[in-house]
């Protein structure tokens, strides 16, 4: 379980976030909304201490995470970052087994190899994969090496960072489904930020949606089309009009 | 009047501040490196990468850049020693000037304008681009396994680099010496040999060790803290470069003064 208290966060004089409650329980799918710039992407960072809130306490499964050992925390977790964030020096293989090759959980170069193919597998993505470069392959290949990457050493806890940004709808609709397949498999905690509402239907079971630096609504997916809430309701349906002021 | 001179004040006291400011982040980067140097976990590969990328492949800018600087300078030398009927001085002179000087400065120069533009411009895009963040999520420090091999590397290959420009100088101002002024080879070779001692040497190489640690470590942090878009990558890497080449001339001047004023 992840629980959220209190979490603000400002860059200079911009206020991120300002007061975040938000509970993420075990074994759940949980995606988080939000117009752009509205601190989304900081809020997962956060849990992974990429960053640091200035105010409130993270805990995942009643652990503070500012006193957690960093290591063995950190291998609780997964991420695929919004770009793939894959490494061009090295090829996928090498990607995918990162984590496998360094650390407390290093296997022979070998094994790592294996299981970074078996991952790629998973993914839909063949052997003949492995020794590309990234930049030899297409975007949606990326998402999926990423997607293999965050899976890899089977965390309890994965993060998805606009999964589906810069593919085209097709792509979309593969990746959506894939995420979920490995969610219901593998029987994670998922937490996935997103402004494409096909994701959110396709991914989710909770929804969150974080505006001006709060939660605004959060319900299961069953009730975000009747959330009674005007910000939600006119990010759901993409209208201009409405409280979520807009730049024209 | 009274606002113009205060506004003055406010700004020259804002420069002074923010220069202090950033010069302390820059030592606490470096004392965070150099106490990581050698506690584990150690990445021999990524090492072995930035030895290749800083030292070998330095070697062909940097022995140009001190053959063609010997040999200028043997002219040089032959020209001015000439108007003080000293034009036998050449191969001391420019033994001396690039063992003590030339070398080790046109090394650290040259270095900052091919590694440490090359390092900051490659770990500014890997923040950019989010592989930085993707490495902490991997439990790897990007300490230990961007910045430690790199500066590592720096502060083994710059004295290696070092020996070879003061090799290659020294051979240039032989070849114009002893080709066009009409210096006899054996005498120019004793003459060199003779007139260099143990303390030029080793301030050479003590220099280049200092140099490479400058700018490996230059384009290590202004890298990692570079800002955002190809704006961010561009910024970086020029600061770096200049960052790099002032710290290195500042460092050639106490080096100087350390060892040969004592």
């Amino acid at each position: 379980m992840i629980e959220f208290e209190n979490i603000g966060k400002s860059f200079g004089s911009n206020h991120v976030l300002r007061s975040v409650n938000l509970t993420v329980e075990r074994g759940q799918s949980i995606v988080i909304i939000g117009g752009s710039g509205t601190g989304k992407s900081v809020l997962i960072k956060t849990v992974l201490g990429l960053i640091t809130p200035d105010t409130g306490k993270i805990f995942v499964d009643g652990q503070d995470v500012a006193k957690a050992k960093h290591d063995d925390f950190l291998s609780r977790f997964g991420m695929l970052f919004q770009g793939g964030a894959l490494f061009d020096s090295m090829p996928v293989w090498q990607n995918v087994a990162f984590r496998l090759q360094r650390g407390h959980l290093k296997r022979p170069k070998a094994e790592a190899r294996e299981i970074a193919i078996e991952k790629l597998r998973r993914v839909g993505l063949g052997p003949e994969v492995a020794n590309r470069l990234p930049a030899e392959l297409s975007g949606g290949m990326q998402k999926r090496v990423g997607l293999a990457r965050a899976i890899a050493t089977n965390p309890e806890i994965i993060f998805f960072d606009e999964p589906t940004t810069g593919l085209d709808p097709i792509m979309s609709s593969v990746i959506n489904d894939l995420i979920r397949e490995i969610v219901v498999e593998m029987g994670v905690t998922a937490m996935t930020i997103t402004h494409d509402m096909t994701s959110v239907e396709t991914i989710a079971d909770k929804v969150a949606m974080l505006h001006d630096g709060a939660i605004q609504w959060c319900g299961m997916l069953n009730d975000l089309s009747h959330s009674g809430d005007p910000h939600v309701d006119q990010f759901v349906n993409g209208r201009a009009d409405g409280p979520i002021e807009t730049l024209r | 009047m009274i606002t113009l001179v205060t506004s003055t004040i406010r700004t020259l006291g804002r420069l002074v501040i923010n220069s202090l400011a950033s010069l302390g982040r820059v030592a606490l980067f470096a004392v965070s490196t150099i106490s990581h140097i050698f506690r584990p976990p150690f990445y021999p590969r990524e090492f072995l990468s930035a030895l290749m990328n800083v030292g070998y492949l330095s070697i062909p800018v940097v022995g140009l850049t001190a053959i063609f600087t010997g040999a200028a300078l043997a002219l040089q030398i032959y020209s001015g020693g000439s108007r003080f009927n000293a034009p036998e001085v050449v191969p001391q002179i420019v033994a001396i000037g690039m063992v003590r000087e030339l070398g080790p400065v046109l090394v650290g120069l040259m270095i900052a304008a091919r590694v440490t533009s090359s390092i900051a411009a490659e770990l500014a895009t890997m923040k950019v681009t989010e592989q930085i963040d993707a490495l902490v999520t991997l439990s790897t420090a990007p300490l230990k396994y961007l910045v430690l091999p790199r500066v590592f590397a720096g502060i083994l290959a710059g004295p290696i680099l070092v020996g070879v420009a003061d090799s290659i100088g020294v051979f240039g101002g032989f070849i114009v010496a002893t080709q066009t002024l009409g210096f006899n080879s054996a005498t120019y070779i004793l003459n060199t040999v003779n007139f260099l001692n143990g303390a030029d040497i080793i301030s050479s190489l003590v220099k280049g060790a200092a140099f490479g640690f400058i700018a490996t470590l230059m384009g290590c942090y202004f890298g990692l803290n570079a800002g955002r878009g190809a704006h961010g990558v561009g910024a970086a890497t020029k600061s770096s470069v200049q960052a790099a080449a002032i710290l290195i001339l500042a460092a050639n001047f106490l080096l100087t003064a350390v060892f040969f004023t004592a």
